[in-house]
C-alpha cells in the first residue's frame, strides 16, 4: 500500500468514526466504548500474522504475546458488550415479558 | 490446502474489506438501544471472518502456537467477562482495551526486533504506534488495578511533572533513533525503548483519581485504536487501518464530551493533579439536617414527581436493585419517577445507565443532563443517591471553586432533597457540597442498599 492512498484510508476513517459515534445517545456510551474496544480487537489478525511469520524463539515469544492479548481483547470486548447490551430494554419490552 | 497465490492475496482482501463494512454497521447500529444488539452481532460476524481468512495469508507458519494462543486468551477472557459483576464493568473494559494495546506494541515489536529495514514511513508509524499502543497497555492495567481497589492511593510527589515528561522525551529520543536506523536497531534499544514506553504509561496514570477514570479509560480506548491503525499501515494491513481509525475517532470524540461534562480540558485531567489543591473554596452556611428513613418515605410517597439521582455510592453499594424495587413501589402508587444522569457519574462513560439497565429501569425513564434538569424545578423530592459533585451547586455560584463551570444537575432546584449518604466527608474531589446544607435539604446516612430497603419498608408500611 502506498503511503499516500494509506494516508485517505486514515482521513475517511477518523471523519467516518466521528460522524457515527456523535449520533450515539449518552444512555449507549459504555456499550458503544465496549463495540469500539471490541472493533479494535482486529489487531488479532495483525498479531497472526507477526507470529506466523516468527522465526527465532525471541520473535515467536513476542508474537505468542501479541496473539494472546489480541484475542482477549476480541474474546472480552465481546462478552462484555453482549451482556450490556442484553440489559437494555424500554418500558414497552418490559410489558411484552421477558422473553423479548 | 494453499490457494494460487495472487487469488489467496484477492481473496483476504476482500474478507478484510468486508470485515471493516461490517465493524462500521455494527457501530452505527449503537445509535438506537433497539438496533445496538444486533450492532455487535455484525461486528462479531467481521471479526470471525477476518481471523479465519488470515490463515491463508501467504507464508505463514507456527498454526498450533497462534491457535494455542487465541484458545487460551479466549477462554481467560471468556471466563472473567461472563462472570464479572456489572459494577466492575469499568475495570473490565479497561482490560480488554490494554490488551488490545499490549498486542499493538508486540506488533510493533516484532518489526522492530526483528532487524529488518523499514522505509521511512512505516518506521516512524511503527515507533508512534509502539509508544502509544504501550502506554495504552500498562495505563490501562494501573487504571484496572485503582477500579478494582488493587492501589488505593493517587502516587503523588513534586517533581511528577519532570520525571514524566524526561521519562518520555527519552522514549521519543530512543524511537527517532530506531527510525533512523530504519527499524534496524540493535535488541538493547528496542527493549530499552518499550521498557521506558510502559513505564511512561504507568507513571502518568498513577496520580489519576478515581472520579476522572471516565476521562482516562476513553482515552486509552482511543489511543489502542490509533495504535492499531499505525500498525495496520505497517503490515499494510487496510482493516486494522480503517478499524483501528474508525475507533481512535469515535474514542476521541467520547473522550472530549466526557472532559466537556467535567468542564476541564483533557490535559487538565491527565496532568493537573486534581483534588490537591481543591480543598479552598468558600465557606459554606448552615448545618447538615439528617432524617429518618420514615419520614423520607413519606415525603417520597405523597409527591407527585421524584428525581432520582445516582452517583458512583450507588454502584459501590450495588444499590440499583433496592432503588428500583423502592421507585416501582412509588410508581404504583402514582408518583411520577424519573433519573437523571450526570456524564461523569461513576467510573467509565455511562456507568449508571448500565447499572440501572441490569436492574430493570426501562430506559425510557432515565434522562440526560439537558433532558432533565428543567425538570428539577417542577419535582417535589430529589433523591440523591452516592452522587455529589455532580450536583454541587458550587460549580454554577462560587468562582473560587475548582469545579466552577463544570455542568451540574440542578437538584437543588427540586422543592425537597433527599441525600443517601454513607458519612459526613466531602466528595472525591475534596470540595464541601452546598446542596447538602441547603435549608430544604434532609441527609439519609448509611450505605445505600441499606437505605434503599429502609425506604422499601417503610413505604410498604404506609398503606
Amino acid at each position: 500500500m502506498t503511503g499516500i492512498i494509506a494516508l485517505y484510508i486514515f482521513m475517511l476513517a477518523a471523519f467516518t468514526g466521528y460522524e457515527v459515534i456523535s449520533r450515539v445517545p449518552v444512555i449507549l456510551h459504555t456499550p458503544l466504548m465496549s463495540c469500539s474496544n471490541f472493533v479494535h480487537g482486529i489487531v488479532l489478525v495483525g498479531a497472526m500474522v507477526a507470529l506466523g511469520n516468527a522465526h527465532t524463539p525471541l520473535e515467536k515469544t513476542i508474537g505468542f504475546i501479541g496473539v494472546l492479548l489480541a484475542a482477549g481483547n476480541v474474546v472480552g470486548g465481546y462478552v462484555s458488550t453482549e451482556r450490556m447490551l442484553e440489559m437494555f430494554k424500554s418500558s414497552q419490552d418490559k410489558k411484552k415479558g421477558p422473553q423479548t | 490446502m494453499r490457494l494460487p497465490h495472487s487469488l489467496t492475496d484477492e481473496l483476504i482482501q476482500a474478507v478484510y474489506f468486508l470485515a471493516a463494512l461490517l465493524f462500521i454497521v455494527g457501530l452505527k447500529r449503537m445509535s438506537s438501544p433497539k438496533g445496538a444488539r444486533g450492532g455487535i452481532v455484525w461486528a462479531g460476524i467481521g471479526m470471525l471472518i477476518a481471523g479465519l481468512i488470515t490463515f491463508l495469508w501467504p507464508g505463514m507458519h507456527n498454526d498450533i502456537l497462534i491457535l494455542t494462543a487465541i484458545f487460551l486468551g479466549g477462554i481467560a477472557a471468556w471466563w472473567s467477562g461472563k462472570r464479572v459483576p456489572m459494577t466492575a464493568m469499568p475495570q473490565m473494559v479497561a482490560l480488554y482495551n490494554g490488551m488490545g494495546g499490549g498486542a499493538a506494541a508486540a506488533i510493533a515489536c516484532e518489526e522492530l526486533i526483528r532487524g529488518r529495514a523499514l522505509a521511512n514511513a512505516p518506521a516512524v508509524l511503527a515507533v508512534i504506534g509502539a509508544i502509544i499502543g504501550a502506554v495504552s497497555f500498562s495505563g490501562s492495567l494501573i487504571a484496572f488495578a485503582k477500579l478494582q481497589g488493587l492501589i488505593n492511593k493517587s502516587l503523588r510527589y513534586g517533581a511528577q511533572q519532570v520525571v514524566n515528561a524526561l521519562v518520555f522525551l527519552t522514549t521519543l529520543a530512543l524511537g527517532g533513533w530506531m527510525v533512523v536506523l530504519h527499524g534496524a536497531a540493535p535488541s538493547a534499544i528496542v527493549i530499552a525503548f518499550f521498557a521506558l514506553a510502559l513505564l511512561f504509561g504507568v507513571l502518568v496514570t498513577l496520580p489519576i483519581g478515581g472520579a476522572d477514570m471516565p476521562v482516562v479509560i476513553s482515552l486509552y480506548n482511543a489511543c489502542t485504536g490509533l495504535a492499531v491503525a499505525f500498525e495496520g499501515f505497517v503490515l499494510g494491513n487496510a482493516a486494522m487501518i480503517i478499524a483501528g481509525m474508525v475507533v481512535g475517532a469515535a474514542g476521541t470524540l467520547l473522550t472530549q464530551l466526557m472532559a466537556k461534562a467535567m468542564n476541564r480540558s483533557i490535559a487538565n485531567v491527565l496532568f493537573s493533579n486534581f483534588g490537591e489543591t481543591a480543598a479552598q473554596g468558600g465557606e459554606i452556611a448552615g448545618s447538615l439536617k439528617p432524617i429518618e428513613a420514615s419520614d423520607a418515605a413519606v415525603m417520597m410517597a405523597y409527591a407527585s414527581k421524584v428525581i432520582v439521582v445516582p452517583g458512583y455510592g450507588m454502584a459501590v453499594a450495588q444499590a440499583q436493585h433496592k432503588i428500583w424495587e423502592l421507585c416501582q413501589l412509588l410508581i404504583e402508587r402514582g408518583v411520577t419517577v424519573r433519573f437523571a444522569i450526570h456524564p461523569v457519574a461513576g467510573r467509565m462513560p455511562g456507568h449508571m445507565n448500565v447499572l440501572l439497565a441490569e436492574a430493570g429501569v426501562p430506559y425510557d425513564l432515565i434522562g440526560d443532563l439537558e433532558e432533565i434538569n428543567s425538570d428539577f424545578e417542577s419535582a417535589d423530592v430529589a433523591l440523591i443517591i452516592g452522587a455529589n459533585d455532580v450536583v454541587n451547586p458550587v460549580a454554577r455560584t462560587d468562582k473560587s471553586s475548582p469545579i466552577y463551570g463544570m455542568p451540574i444537575l440542578n437538584a437543588d432546584k427540586a422543592k425537597n432533597v433527599i441525600v443517601i449518604k454513607r458519612g459526613k466527608g466531602a466528595g472525591f474531589s475534596g470540595i464541601e457540597n452546598a446542596l447538602f446544607y441547603l435549608d430544604n435539604t434532609r441527609m439519609l446516612y448509611g450505605d445505600a442498599q441499606k437505605a434503599g430497603a429502609e425506604l422499601i419498608q417503610a413505604v410498604k408500611t404506609l398503606d
